[in-house]
């Protein structure tokens, strides 16, 4: 008896939920070992983490619903690129731009006595606007003179970091503090803990519409990739930009384009951390989120409900790391979940037979 | 035959999930011979042939070479027992120049002396007889010129017992004499050639013993070729008499349907490649190009199909302007193009059969895609050119190399859609059934067929360019022939016989490859 590597012919979408489900599995009983090795007592650690954050009652959830958010839009975003196999690894800078531009529509460049629904709605389209051209950059840069996007959508990041920083520590900063004032109340979005007074239960639950707007692009985004012209031509790009042209795509418009949605969703992300959670722009109010986002779409398997899983997976891992000492732990978690993800990739392309010796199998031996 | 064989293959198994690729297949190869593998494709012989280059494990059975049992782990292990392969994929990097690409994993030393080692892999392609640039850069060359610095590859790295896979598929026939002369110098050195083909007449000609194959078995050898006919031969490898018979049918010509005017192009390389070629093609005809790989074939087809700019001169699609349109308003016109390329031009490798099945009509109604109402479409168009897949759903990249071509050609040939059909090497390594059965798809693309499904299909325009001199000639109503980017040529069906063609397109000003050779 020998065991071989078979392609797989097909791959089944719940071949690919349970793949991905088994990484999670795999992912945490991998890390469990790791904290044993550790001396770390590994169930109370990981029911710490989770009790803290998706099974700990409705604060609990409302907490990570609330990091999920910023999550969710970033790892469309990057689902967007990555189906277009261009590899946008620079949500954060996308992110931090957006929150930059919303701050600006917020607290300097309009009045702050605009109806909300009109501020929230410019503020967000600024921060499309501004994270749509940041990736935009690398978009433009790849699809006409060949640079990798890689490369450039990463160190944007750190650019854009620094040009946060000048606006928040000099220009827009309140007092010399390394923040921006605070937003009039209109550039914030509702919280369910808003209706507090009428609702007592509701008090202390942060959750803000964030999230609906996530859902609502989950399902834009499902529809442009899965039942429309566009993803579809973006999926044959991705897989191969000679047949693109061939078929008569324009492609590096197509490239450009993707890289100017990626970036808006990433943008929009920003715009919501900052109108829903912090109301100002703050030094590192972002733990990264453009960065696990990229986790977050691959173990999706670009897939736009995937993300909504995900996006709640990493930000529960976000919320626990709070729980638990050392507070690597859970980043732990989120490099073994990823390992084991990339891992998994190898099941969802080869299957294992298992394949009997030929009677003469090992004729070399045997002659000899 | 006198001498003992150099290898020996006993029994020899390979299988690839429920399919015996190879079943126990025994086969002597002579020092000095010219051995051919003859069989359809999928026969087995590619496979059988990888066994012995170290790509791929037996599953049974067991290999000699000189009298001793191998195993090969790699094709480094059955290089250093001097036995190398020449693939009909190429397995070049691109953009390496050809001297670097013919050195590389064996003969380049640690310090490199660049223009040393040119000129010496120069002089050596001057030796045995191949044309080749040793500093032109590989990605910028045709097939043909790619197939030379593999064969010289493979050569330089001291190998005596060479595999061809389908070696003359992309030769002009005067290469192809000049590759045959080739082979026989390095037999008369003892050198020992396997020449893998399904073409006959060539390998009654080149070959001094055949082995044909027949769906992973071997069933007959025949150790005087000449003895034998092609009839015999064709029996064996197909297992019955089938009719491989054309239907040419009476092509009535319409329309101009492409009118091309003075038309200039230039090649990747920046040098002019199409010199102000003047064309027209008629619906209901098949124009065929016939000349050497690299004269300017693939760049006029591209810059009609709109995947090349134009540098000079006029095009005109179905009585429309269409020098300036885009690749897709020309596609909306009805122009298919069958590109050269099917891996990755012609399809989307991780996309599915019916996915590729489908690239020119995805579209449904606003932005919505339309795949589910295809899907039918789909399964009766892989039933009715027998293509071989587990199904709709399964991705491109696992279909075999025929197989891909039968979705390429369903997909261009739809007589709704097509107008215009641009064809390059529609039956390139296909065996003789499906070639069969695409070249008579594409006769009866340009005729007016109830056959062709209900409606009264329009005929379509061909501009076909082959590599098969004889397709070429059983294909075309008219054929032009093409020399470094000029049209010299233009004859009707049946005006010509072969080697006169092949003597247009080599130009009278060159004589054949094969004399100086020799």
């Amino acid at each position: 008896m020998r065991i071989e590597l078979r392609p797989r012919l097909r791959v089944s979408t719940r071949l690919t939920l349970v793949t991905s489900a088994g990484a999670v599995v795999v992912a945490l009983l991998l890390g469990g070992l790791l904290l044993w090795a550790a001396g770390v007592d590994p169930i109370a650690a990981l029911r710490a983490i989770f009790s803290a954050s998706l099974f700990g009652g409705a604060y609990a959830l409302s907490d990570t619903t609330v990091k999920a958010t910023p999550l969710l839009l970033c790892g469309l975003g990057c689902l967007l690129a990555f189906r277009a196999r261009l590899w946008n690894v620079g949500a954060e800078g996308q992110l931090l731009l957006g929150a930059w531009a919303a701050t600006g529509v917020a607290s300097f460049w309009l009045p702050p006595d605009l109806p909300a629904p009109i501020m929230l709605v410019l503020m967000a389209l600024a921060a499309m606007v501004a994270g749509g051209l940041w990736a935009g950059i690398c978009g433009a840069l790849r699809a006409f003179w060949g640079v990798n996007e890689i490369i450039s959508s990463l160190m944007l990041v750190y650019i854009a970091q620094k040009l946060l920083n000048y606006f928040i520590f000099g220009a827009w900063s309140e007092g010399g503090f390394p923040l921006t004032p605070v937003f009039p109340q209109s550039a914030w979005l509702p919280r369910l803990s808003d209706w507090a007074q009428r609702f007592p239960a509701l008090s202390g639950l942060t959750v803000h519409l964030g999230i609906v707007i996530g859902l609502l692009f989950c399902f834009l985004v499902w529809l442009l990739v899965q039942r429309s012209v566009w993803g579809f031509e973006l999926r044959v790009l991705g897989d191969s930009p000679r047949a693109a042209r061939y078929i008569g795509l324009p492609v590096e418009r197509r490239m450009l384009v993707t890289m100017l949605l990626s970036g808006a969703l990433a943008g929009l992300a920003g715009m919501v951390e900052v109108a829903g959670v912090v109301h100002r722009l703050q030094d590192r109010f972002s733990p990264g989120y453009g960065f696990v986002a990229i986790a977050v779409a691959w173990l999706a398997r670009l897939n736009p409900w995937g993300v909504l899983l995900g996006a709640f997976l990493f930000a529960a891992l976000l919320v626990g790391a709070k729980e638990v000492q050392p507070g690597g732990i859970s980043m732990m978690l989120q490099g073994v979940v990823m390992l084991t993800v990339v891992a998994g990739d190898f099941l969802l392309r080869y299957r294992f037979h298992r394949a009997p010796l030929q009677e003469a199998g090992s004729g070399q031996e045997l002659d000899s | 035959m006198a001498q003992a064989p150099v290898v020996r293959l006993r029994s020899l198994s390979k299988h690839f999930g429920t399919v015996h690729a190879v079943d126990r297949v025994d086969l002597d190869l002579y020092p000095g011979e010219v051995h051919a593998l003859l069989g359809e494709n999928g026969a087995g012989k590619s496979t059988l042939m990888c066994m012995l280059a170290g790509l791929y494990r037996p599953d049974a059975g067991h290999l000699e070479v000189h009298g001793k049992p191998v195993s090969f782990h790699s094709p480094r292990d059955a290089m250093a027992a001097s036995i190398g392969m020449v693939h009909q994929h190429f397995m070049l990097v691109p953009t390496l120049t050809v001297w670097e690409n013919v050195l590389l994993g064996g003969g380049l030393p640690p310090l490199l002396r660049p223009k040393r080692a040119a000129a010496q892999v120069q002089e050596a392609a001057q030796r045995l007889g191949l044309r080749v640039d040793a500093r032109a850069q590989v990605g910028d060359l045709g097939v043909g010129e790619q197939q030379r610095v593999e064969i010289l590859r493979v050569l330089m790295r001291g190998v005596r017992i060479m595999i061809l896979d389908e070696p003359t598929a992309v030769l002009s026939p005067g290469e192809s004499e000049a590759l045959f002369a080739t082979i026989r110098t390095l037999c008369e050195q003892n050198c020992t050639i396997v020449l893998i083909s399904h073409k006959l007449e060539e390998v009654r000609r080149a070959a001094r013993r055949i082995t044909v194959m027949r769906r992973g078995r071997s069933v007959a050898t025949f150790d005087d070729p000449m003895e034998s006919t092609a009839r015999e031969l064709a029996a064996a490898m197909v297992g019955e008499e089938v009719s491989l018979e054309l239907h040419r049918g009476e092509p009535v010509p319409g329309d101009v349907l492409l009118e091309v005017r003075q038309l200039e192009v230039r090649s990747d390389r920046g040098l002019p490649a199409v010199r102000r070629i003047d064309l027209q093609l008629r619906a209901g005809e098949i124009l065929g190009l016939a000349g050497v790989a690299g004269n300017g074939q693939v760049e006029l087809m591209e810059a009609i199909a709109g995947l090349r700019p134009v540098e000079g001169g006029d095009l005109k699609l179905c009585g429309q302007s269409a020098t300036r349109l885009s690749s897709r308003q020309r596609a909306e016109l009805g122009l298919r193009f069958i590109p050269e390329d099917r891996t990755h031009t012609g399809t989307a490798p991780s996309l599915s059969v019916l996915e590729n099945m489908v690239l020119r009509r995805y579209r449904g109604r606003g932005p919505w895609l339309r795949l589910d109402a295809l899907r039918s479409r789909c399964q009766q168009q892989i039933e009715q050119l027998q293509i071989a897949t587990s199904g709709p759903e399964q991705a491109a990249r696992l279909l075999s190399g025929g197989n891909l071509q039968k979705v390429i050609l369903a997909r261009e040939l739809d007589p709704d859609q097509a107008r215009v059909i641009l064809a390059l090497h529609p039956t390139r390594g296909l065996d003789a059934r499906a070639t069969a059965q695409i070249r008579q798809l594409l006769l009866d693309a340009r005729r007016t067929d109830p056959a062709r499904g209900g409606h009264p299909a329009r005929p379509a325009a061909i501009l076909l360019w082959s590599e098969d001199l004889e397709e070429l000639l059983a294909l075309s109503d008219r054929l032009a022939v093409i020399n470094a980017g000029r049209i010299v040529h233009t004859v009707r069906h049946g005006e010509a016989d072969l080697p006169t063609v092949g003597r247009w397109m080599t130009g009278s000003s060159t004589e054949p490859e094969a004399a100086r050779a020799d």
